[in-house]
């Protein structure tokens, strides 16, 4: 199928795409990776009258520690994350995602800062990036601001940032001593959406869990936290009981909707099972596993 | 209504043309540059039938913009019997009947081309997460594993072989 017809911009700096965007907001869109707006566009489910390629501003792709955080460009492809040994080494939880998002041949083009400003509550990196705590910078006509994730994701498809902004960059705090993170995804096929997902990044102080943070995927109409859940284990020793209550607590919480990947019950229950096995792994990388 | 020029290297030949901004790439390389090996096998970005390298890399054609390639270098599978000689993967498709229908068989191979060059010798288990992006109606795989394998091994004796 073939996209409605539309007038197409390459700016070669971000000052030429912000400008560009303020000139046409609200008739512009951003064109990143394209893997989720192109699909659409074929099914005229989005009819944009102008895009804004900024796929030439390679200033946008990075992945490396600054100071307290890990900086991620908009711009970076889901496939450099897999391979960066940074995020192997220190970000487990980032890694565990970036290997399940869709497929090799849709992560040499789908990025990282697209898969967030869309705010599909489908897409992985939503749920990593809420468990993370992570920040999103964004820039305008009237500069650089940054949003918390838990401010980012304001509906579905709906994000913080306003139409003539940017989101430029993401930043994940560095993890503490004696932390973990996991990712643990039920698809039916490789590729797919997740039926379930659980992103969990948690600390631990001696037996006892200090923090943690979990983020769910797919199952509510925008990317969600499992409050309830991250309540049942801080302050808490990990044993089998209190993991199966926070597994329990998100199951109760989310608010799947039925369709081809399963029914209601069947989703919450595996989010029981997501948030299980994520906690567990993240408590063993959180005492030095792997 | 936008048309723009877009100037590229497809298969190492230079080509310029003039598209709409919203022609897809594989429409571009199946109608305008008569490439037809590079096939179309659905409308969600799902199948892998589209693959082709850019700059190197396999990506689904069926989801990029022929102006997004304005400046780059595309490989499609009409570039790899060079001299008409098989290369070994077209050789291990053959040899190892990696193919029965050969609807997704360019896009197997132009993926499997793209990560070969960054893993020459893959495990099996890499061999399938490699083309997982790429369906196949046929074989049920194994068989595309197989020729896979089959050109890694002969890549490698003839990389080994040229130094
Ligand atoms: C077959 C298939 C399977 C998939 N499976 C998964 C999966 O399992 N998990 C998953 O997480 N994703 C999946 N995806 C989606 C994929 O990861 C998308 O690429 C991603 O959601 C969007 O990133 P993109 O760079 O392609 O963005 P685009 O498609 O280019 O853009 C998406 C939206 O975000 C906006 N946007 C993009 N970048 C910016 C920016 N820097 N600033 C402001 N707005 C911006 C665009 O205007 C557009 O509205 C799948 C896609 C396909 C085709
Ligand atoms: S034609 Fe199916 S993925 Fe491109
Ligand atoms: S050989 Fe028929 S689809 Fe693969």
């Amino acid at each position: 199928m073939i996209p409605a017809a539309f007038d197409y911009h390459s700016p070669r700096s971000l000052d030429e795409a912000l400008s560009l965007l303020k000139q046409h907001a609200g008739d512009a869109k951003i064109l990143a990776g394209g893997q989720s707006l192109i699909p659409a566009m074929r099914f005229r489910l989005a009819m944009p009258a102008i895009l804004i390629d900024i796929n030439r501003l390679n200033d946008l792709r990075y992945v490396e520690e600054r100071g307290d955080h890990l900086a991620i460009g908009a711009m970076t492809r889901e496939h450099a994350l897999e391979d960066s040994s940074v995020v192997r080494r220190s970000y487990p939880l980032l890694h565990d995602t970036a290997v399940v998002i869709a497929d090799p041949l849709v992560r040499n083009q789908a990025t990282v800062g697209g898969n967030i400003a869309h705010a599909d509550p489908a897409n992985d990196h939503p749920a990593t990036m809420l468990a993370y705590n992570a920040t999103a910078v964004a820039k305008g006509p009237k500069g650089e601001r940054t949003i918390p994730i838990d401010d980012f994701f304001t509906g579905l498809f709906e994000n913080a940032m306003a139409d003539d902004e940017i989101l430029i960059e993401i930043r994940i705090p560095k993890p503490a001593a004696n932390s973990g993170g996991a990712y643990t995804k039920l698809e039916r096929k490789v590729g797919d959406y997740a039926i379930s997902a659980a992103a969990v990044q948690l600390r631990l102080d001696g037996d006892k869990v200090a923090e943690a943070r979990i983020g769910l995927t797919n199952v509510s109409a925008v990317p969600m936290r499992a409050k309830a859940a991250e309540a049942e284990l801080v302050g808490k020793s990990i044993s089998d009981a209190v993991v199966e209550a926070a597994g329990k607590a998100a199951a109760a919480e989310c608010d799947p909707s039925p369709d081809l990947r399963g029914g209601v019950d069947y989703k919450r229950d595996i989010t029981r099972v997501m948030v299980k096995r994520s906690i567990q792994r993240a408590v063993a990388r959180a005492k030095g596993g792997k | 209504m936008s048309e723009h020029e877009v100037t590229l290297t497809i298969n190492g030949e230079k080509v310029t043309r003039s598209v709409e901004a919203r022609t897809l790439l594989v429409h571009f390389i199946r109608e305008d540059l008569s490439l037809t090996g590079t096939h179309i096998g659905c409308d969600t970005t799902s199948c892998g039938a589209c693959t082709v390298l850019i700059c190197g890399k396999p990506i689904k054609s069926c989801t990029m913009f022929a102006v997004q390639a304005d400046g780059a270098e595309i490989e499609t599978i009409e570039s790899l019997a060079a001299g008409g000689e098989l290369h070994p993967l077209q050789e291990g498709f053959w040899e190892k009947h990696g193919l029965q229908c050969g609807y997704c068989t360019p896009g197997m191979i132009m993926s499997a081309k793209g990560f070969l060059a960054e893993n020459p010798n893959p495990t099996e288990d890499e061999i399938r997460h490699g083309i997982s992006g790429n369906l196949c109606r046929c074989t049920g795989y194994n068989k595309i594993v197989e020729a896979i394998q089959y050109a890694a091994e002969k890549l490698q004796a003839a990389d080994a072989g040229g130094e």
